[in-house]
Order: structure tokens, then C-alpha cells, then sequence
């Protein structure tokens, strides 16, 4: 191992530190978000620095270019000395920030729910076949074959060990197709996008987005998302649209949860998936009997069929915030329910806890 | 054993022919210009690898530590994004080895191989790099070694959280150590010295008694009591100890396995330290000769437009920054102008006529020798207070800047040559780094570390100040004091181990009369 990769690690390490100390600043900044690749995510940091007695701000600098006494030396001045204040992008996997984030919030590992792991038929390189193609060739095998044939034929001599192998003697290496189980799940985001929900929420809700994300990919080896904003109608978007979309009007909920039941119908077969329906609304609906048939919808249809059903509401200076306590009101006892209210940008840590905290 | 890439310590008869034919040409070049170097092995890197190379600072089997993987990041990142490349990467070591990018174009590693030759001969010559171990690719292989033994019984966690505290103070060394025997250190005799100058307490007695009641032992006891307390009267350092690190290397109470790691960071920053006051003159060095030898010996037709714009980039200007390549070359230049020109000397400073002095020229021809005698003696601080000329400063451009508090922004403040000298001066003077001397060993004679800032009108910054004391007092293992000013009034930091306080101080000894 190059002596690089050995501090290269070591440095990761550190990082990985550093980002669990900021994990509630991250949380709350909604920093991460876009930084998200494939597998990884980029991390900007400060580079870190070694501290050492130096100069503070500078008052004087020296500079050479053109320019009057008094003006504006140009773009970029900043005179000389200033270091550390770089930043560093430090990309780390999507596993690890789950990994770090669930060590922080003490979040327990989801257990899938029992009989519908799906099976997935994967491609092992594990079985031996006597054709193939001779980039898959098995010397060893080959020459072991070819060694057996000699002997038995008389045609191996001890003091001159030359095997040669024949055609038939060649092996290769195969695959076996096998059915490993496989995890699946699927996530449901609803929003309210009334004319309530302003820009600080929406931004609040993508935050939580992306840790539900990222939580859920940990947990699952397949994991999709589904995207329904509702007024006093619904509708299924793309993610982009989900978090981009505002309209004024009214609020009917059970619209939304009406459409997730039809998506869920649809296209998840209870026994294949689990199912993580997630609410973000401000709390305010438009009649006590919309409501009412929330409560319907959810105790009847919805909550049989999923691992939990989740509720945020996000505080708005319009909603009355009153649909939360009719969510507690009529689930206080269902385990399978979760309901956090988030009052601000530094409630979203504990607010992802309260929603995921459950291992369900 | 540490491990040493065999690649790193193959010779230079590993190039390419054709890069090795270019070598061979330009070697012979270098030394027909007059310029004397250690045997240069050159290497072929992959970026991967020359960007490793420089994150160690140029030594592969250097000590573990995570700084160098984030300088390594950084600077893949940077040339992955494309907004930085190291055309080249030169240690000072005898034989010297030089890294080539394997990816630059021929023109560039031309370019490279003159300017290495350039710093080859800097390093060998210059006195201020004449005290530096030339075998320092053992030495840090040897360090390397070391640290690693103490890792194996230590743990790696705590070794190098002791590592990050020395380079906390990494740059509290004397950068003069080598060249100057400065600590002055009084022995018995200088006591002797002064007490003989001072009267011996005698018992009253009269004349006739005096030989009976005082008897020559007595005398003698007397005697040898004065000189006992005037060497306890001694401060602790005697004369401020620019040396913090020494300071605690020598006094301190540190473990053996910690003294050992204490040794090998200040080993390796004095190493470094002459590549620091020497950054403008080495780099003009070696592009006043790139530039020679390229333009009069080298270039062939198609490479001109190639050579052009990197050499543009090399000392390109950005606006309100100094480039020490730029500045190194033009200052040797003007100086070589000037020396052909016969423009120095007593008449020529008496000259006070502007237009005169631009025509002036006695025909001297002594350029190329006074460069070489520039190379040998000066460092970057010398260099400027020496050579800098009105017409010069002039001719560049250069300007100091202060912060307009009502604008918000930087201004240009002066354009007159004596505050431009003594801003350039200024702020090479202190490379970014406070001086700080020991002032007292042995403070409230409670073992206690008292150190001075030697205030040049800069401030110190106070919560990295903070921390560095935090750092000096887990090694030092009592109280650390620092006196400095802040916004010109006297201050002490002090920190117990726990927690940093500051209080307003009397004025002390190093404080310059403000």
C-alpha cells in the first residue's frame, strides 16, 4: 500500500468525524442536498487547520497592477497571507453518512417486514463447464485435466513433467444463476402545496426528504419514491416538481391519500414492498369532515398495508396546526404511525428521529 | 523499513531516450552558463504520483500523517477540476531529484529540466541553504522509521495528536539557528567576573582584628556565596530564545517517546525553513534561466507558442497579488541591467538627476557577475532591502493597500517608494509568522512558560493564539503566558492547561516604545 492512501484514510477518518460533530448544522442547512451522486455525497469542509500563532486580519498589503491612489486595486484583493480558509470537497458514501447518521440519532436498523422480500435472480461466477469462452478459461482445472488424462494414458513421464492439454480438456468458468432475496421499498412522499406552505417549509421538507432518502436506500437494497403534492386536489410529480410547485387554494387531504392508495394499488404489491407513506403539511384542512374521512382512509386502507405511516407538520405563521392532534386523537395507540412536528430549520434532527426512530 | 517506491531511487537513465537526449543538451548548457548544481536524477511521475510527491513535501517515506492526505486531496481534486497543475518538483538533496509530469508536452519538460538545473545551483550555492542535510531523503526515511516504531507502542491515535501539537508550533524555530551560535550561555567565570567587581561583605572589625575575625577561608566562602546567588539572580533564558521548540526540546518534561516526535518536527521545519526565506530569489533563479536558455539555446520553431504561454502563465500577474517568480526575475534582471550599466556605486547614489541616471552607462559589463554574486549571499529579505530601486518599484507597479473601512473594500494606498519598500520588506519579514521569543523559563518561579511577541504592528489572531497555547501547555506541562498587543494595548494570554484568560499588562522588554 502507497504510504498516501494510509493518510488518505487517516484523513477520511477525521472527516467523518467532523461531519458527525456537524451532522445537526448539516441537517438544518439543508447543505447536502444536490451534493448527492450515486454513492456518494460531496462534503464541503474548512480545510482543517493546524493551529499556530499568526497574524490576524490583515490592516496593510502589498499588491503591484495599475491603478489610482485610493481605487479599487482589483478583483480578488485580499492581500497575501490569508490560508486555511479554503475548502475542501470530501466526498464520503451515502452508507457511511446513513451509518454516521444513524449512530447519532441512535436510529435501530429497519427490520423488512417478514414474507415479501422479493427474489432477484443474480449471476454467479461459481459452476465449472467444459465450454466457454477462453477469456473465462480455468487453468488450473484445465491442466489438472489434462495431467489426469496423461497418467491414466501412460503419457506422463515423472522425469520430463510436460502436460499438454487437449481440447477436451479444457474447463471454464460458469455462472449459476441464483435467487437471493431481495429488499424492496417503496417511499411515498405527499405535500400540501397550498398557498400556507411557503418557501422556509418547502425547504424544511427537502431537508427531511433527504434524510428519509438516504435512511431508507441504507435499509434497502431497492428503494423508490414516489412524489404527490396536493391543494384541494392531488396530483403525482417528479421529484423536481414536488419541491419546486406552489399553488394558492384550498386543502383537501384525504385527496392525497386517496392518490397514494391508487399508486400504491397499482403498482406495489403489498407482499413485494414495504411501504413508507410520508405527510408534510402545515396542519391546516379544509373541514372537519375531510378529516374525518382522513382518519377513515387511513385506519381502513392505508395503515394495514404499510411499515408506518409518517406525519410532519411543518409551522407555518398561516396554518392552525390542527391536524396534527386529530392524527393523535384517533392513533395514540398505533405503533405504526409517526407524528413529528418540525417548528424550524433546527427541528428537522429531531424531528428525522422521531419519524425514523421506530425500526419499523 | 520503511517503504521506499524503487522507482524513486532509480537514475535518471530511466527517461526516454528523447528526454534523456534533452537532458544531456541541457545539462551541458546549464554548466556553460557558469551554473554548478549536484548531480539532478530526473523521474517520470503520473500526476497521481507527483502530486503525492509534493503533498510530502517531496519525501515519499516521510512519517505517517493525515495532513498529508488532505493536502493530497486537495490537490487531486484541484488538477482534476482542472485549476491547478505542478509542472515539476525539485528537492534539495545531493545527488537532487526532480520530478517530471509524464503528461506534459516536450516543450514543457525542456522548460522543466532548465528551471530545476536553476534551483539545483541555488540550492548548492545559496549560504542560506549551506547549513541544510543534503542526505535528508535518509533522514526522513529515518524519522519516518522512528515514528513508526513509536506508533507500533503507542497507538496511532495518541502519536498523532502529539504530532498535530509540535506542528502547532512548527514555526516558533529560529530560521537563523544554523547560520548564528546566538544563546550566550554565562559559566562560573563570568560570574566571578562581575562579583569581583562588587564588594565583599566583611564582619566589622578593627584593623588589627580584621586577619583574625575575617579570616581568608571566610573571604573565600563570601566570595563564592556572591557568585552562587548572581548565577541564581540569572534569568532563564538569559537573552529572549527565539527557539521556542529548542526552548522545550531542551527544558522541558516531556516522555522520551514525545521528545523524540518534538525533535523530528523541528528537524524537518528547520529543513524547510531556508526554502521559505528564499522563495522569490530561488524561483527568479531559475527562471531567469529557463528563460535564457530556452529563448537563446533550446526553442525550435513549433515550440515557440507553447513555451510562450506557460511561460506567460508562470509569471502571469494577477491583479493585486505579487507573483515571487515575476518579481524574482525582473529584481535580477534590473540588477543585471544594472551592473552592465556600471549603475551603482557612490556616484550613481549621489546622482540625483533623474534623467541622467537613465542614461547613465559606464560600460561596466559586470551583470552576470554580480548575479552570481547575488545568488551566493543574499535571501529574499536581503535581496529587496539592497536592490530595490525607485525606478524599479516604478517600472512594476507596485503599491501597499489598506482596508477603507467606509468604502468596505481594499484601496490602493501609496505608490511611493519608501512605504512600498517597507511593506514588501514588511511582509517578508514575517512570512505570515509573529516572532515570538521565550522570555522566562521559570515565570512567578513557578516553572512557568513565559513567552513575548515581538510586535511589528500586526496583530496576532486571538482564538488561534488561543489554541496554540493550549497546545505549548500540554507539552510544557505548566502555565504558558504570551504577552503581545492587541489594538495597541499591552496584553498577556495566559492559559493553566484548562481554560485561556487575557488581562492587560505593564510593558516589557521586547515591546517596542509606541
Amino acid at each position: 500500500m502507497l504510504n498516501i492512501d494510509r493518510d488518505l484514510g487517516r484523513f477520511k477518518r477525521i472527516v467523518k468525524g467532523q461531519v458527525r460533530k456537524d451532522l445537526r448544522k448539516y441537517m438544518s442547512s439543508g447543505e447536502l442536498i444536490g451534493r448527492k451522486g450515486k454513492e456518494t455525497v460531496s462534503i464541503p469542509l474548512h480545510k482543517i487547520g493546524i493551529p499556530r500563532l499568526r497574524f490576524g486580519e490583515n490592516k496593510e498589503g502589498m499588491g503591484q497592477g495599475e491603478g489610482e491612489e485610493g481605487s479599487d486595486p482589483g478583483q480578488g484583493q485580499k492581500a497575501g497571507e490569508a490560508e486555511g480558509e479554503h475548502l475542501l470537497e470530501v466526498e464520503i458514501t451515502v452508507q457511511e453518512l446513513a451509518e454516521i447518521m444513524a449512530e447519532e440519532l441512535e436510529l435501530p436498523r429497519i427490520e423488512p417486514k417478514g414474507t415479501q422480500s422479493a427474489k432477484t435472480a443474480k449471476h454467479k461466477y461459481k459452476g465449472i463447464a467444459t465450454e466457454g469462452p477462453e477469456s473465462l478459461r480455468h487453468n488450473q482445472r484445465t491442466f489438472k485435466r489434462a495431467l489426469k488424462r496423461q497418467i491414466s494414458a501412460g503419457t506422463f513421464s515423472p522425469k520430463r513433467p510436460v502436460v499438454i492439454p487437449i481440447k477436451a480438456d479444457r474447463r471454464y468458468r460458469s455462472f449459476v444463476v441464483e435467487q437471493e432475496p431481495r429488499s424492496s421499498a417503496v417511499i411515498v412522499y405527499m405535500m400540501d402545496v397550498s398557498g400556507s406552505m411557503g418557501k422556509e417549509q418547502k425547504e424544511i421538507v427537502r431537508s427531511q426528504a433527504f434524510w428519509i432518502d438516504t435512511w431508507l436506500r441504507h435499509n434497502y437494497d431497492n428503494v423508490d419514491a414516489r412524489f404527490v403534492i396536493h391543494d384541494a386536489a392531488a396530483r403525482e410529480v417528479d421529484r423536481d416538481t414536488f419541491f419546486r410547485t406552489r399553488e394558492s387554494g384550498g386543502t383537501l387531504i384525504s385527496s392525497a391519500y386517496k392518490l397514494c392508495m391508487e399508486i400504491l394499488k397499482k403498482d406495489y404489491p403489498v407482499d413485494d414492498w414495504n411501504i413508507y407513506p410520508f405527510h408534510f403539511s402545515d396542519g391546516d384542512n379544509w373541514s372537519q369532515s375531510d378529516t374525518r374521512t382522513c382518519m377513515k382512509l387511513l385506519k381502513d386502507e392505508m395503515l394495514p398495508i404499510v411499515n408506518q405511516f409518517s406525519y410532519a407538520q411543518v409551522d407555518s405563521q398561516y396554518g392552525s396546526g390542527q391536524f396534527i392532534k386529530d392524527l393523535k386523537e384517533n392513533f395514540a395507540d398505533h405503533e405504526e404511525v409517526a407524528l413529528s412536528r418540525v417548528a424550524n430549520r433546527d427541528a428537522i434532527l429531531d424531528s428525522i428521529r422521531e419519524l425514523l426512530g421506530r425500526g419499523k | 523499513m520503511a517503504h521506499i517506491p524503487h522507482r524513486f531511487l532509480r537514475d535518471g537513465r530511466g527517461l526516454p531516450s528523447q528526454l534523456e537526449e534533452a537532458r544531456v543538451s541541457i545539462k551541458a548548457l546549464a554548466e556553460g552558463y557558469g551554473l554548478d548544481f549536484f548531480e539532478t536524477i530526473f523521474e517520470m511521475c503520473s500526476y497521481e504520483e507527483i502530486n503525492m510527491l509534493a503533498s510530502y513535501g517531496g519525501f515519499p517515506n516521510r512519517y505517517p500523517h493525515w495532513r498529508y492526505g488532505m493536502e493530497y486531496l486537495e490537490m487531486q481534486k484541484s488538477y482534476e477540476y482542472g485549476l491547478s497543475k505542478i509542472y515539476e518538483m525539485v528537492i534539495n538533496t545531493d545527488p537532487s531529484y526532480a520530478y517530471l509530469m509524464d503528461c506534459n508536452l516536450m516543450v514543457d519538460q525542456k522548460l522543466v529540466m532548465a528551471h530545476v538545473y536553476g534551483h539545483v545551483d541555488f540550492f548548492k550555492n545559496n549560504l542560506w541553504f549551506a547549513q541544510t542535510n543534503r542526505k535528508m531523503l535518509d533522514q526522513m526515511a529515518n524519522h519516518g522509521s522512528r515514528v513508526r516504531k513509536i506508533i507500533d507502542r503507542e497507538g496511532i491515535t495518541a502519536v498523532e495528536a502529539f504530532i498535530d501539537v509540535c506542528l502547532s508550533i512548527d514555526n516558533l524555530v529560529d530560521p537563523y539557528a544554523d547560520q548564528i551560535k546566538r544563546s550566550h550561555t554565562s559559566t562560573e567565570a563570568d560570574y566571578k567576573a562581575a562579583a569581583a567587581d562588587l564588594d565583599i561583605p566583611k564582619m566589622p572589625a578593627k584593623g588589627y582584628m580584621d586577619k583574625h575575625i575575617n579570616p581568608p577561608e571566610f573571604l573565600a566562602a563570601q566570595a563564592q556565596k556572591k557568585v552562587d546567588d548572581l548565577a541564581k539572580m540569572a534569568s532563564f533564558p538569559e537573552d529572549p530564545e527565539r527557539d521556542v521548540m529548542g526552548f522545550i526540546l531542551q527544558h522541558g518534561k516531556l516522555p522520551g517517546w514525545k521528545r523524540d516526535i518534538l525533535s523530528i518536527v523541528r528537524d524537518e521545519a528547520l529543513y524547510f525553513a531556508p526554502q521559505g526565506q528564499t522563495k522569490i530569489m530561488n524561483e527568479g533563479w531559475a527562471t531567469y534561466w529557463h528563460t535564457s536558455m530556452m529563448t537563446r539555446d533550446i526553442l525550435t520553431d513549433s515550440e515557440v507558442i507553447d513555451y510562450c504561454d506557460h511561460h506567460s502563465g508562470t509569471v502571469a500577474q494577477q491583479p493585486g497579488r505579487l507573483n515571487p517568480y515575476k518579481m524574482g526575475v525582473e529584481l535580477l534582471r534590473d540588477i543585471e541591467r544594472r551592473w552592465d550599466k556600471g549603475q551603482f556605486g557612490k556616484d550613481w547614489l549621489d546622482c540625483k538627476d533623474p534623467r541622467e541616471r537613465a542614461r547613465w552607462d559606464t560600460g561596466a559589463l559586470l551583470g552576470k557577475e554580480k548575479l552570481f554574486q547575488v545568488r551566493h549571499t543574499h535571501n529574499d529579505i536581503t535581496f529587496l532591502d539592497t536592490f530595490l530601486t525607485p525606478e524599479f518599484c516604478r517600472e512594476q507597479g507596485f503599491f501597499t493597500t489598506k482596508y477603507d473601512k467606509k468604502a468596505r473594500s481594499w484601496v490602493i494606498d501609496s505608490r511611493e517608494f519608501a512605504e512600498v519598500k517597507q511593506g514588501l520588506l514588511g511582509t517578508l519579514a514575517s512570512r505570515g509568522t509573529p516572532r515570538v521569543y521565550v522570555v522566562d523559563g521559570n515565570h512567578n518561579n513557578r516553572g512557568e512558560l513565559r513567552l513575548a511577541h515581538a510586535h511589528e504592528g500586526k496583530d496576532i489572531q486571538l482564538d488561534w493564539a488561543s489554541m496554540t497555547l493550549q497546545n505549548l501547555t500540554a507539552m510544557w506541562g505548566r502555565p504558558v503566558h504570551l504577552e503581545t498587543f492587541l489594538d495597541g494595548k499591552p496584553i498577556l494570554v495566559s492559559c493553566d492547561g484548562t481554560e485561556v484568560t487575557r488581562e492587560d499588562r505593564p510593558t516589557g522588554e521586547l515591546d517596542e516604545s509606541e
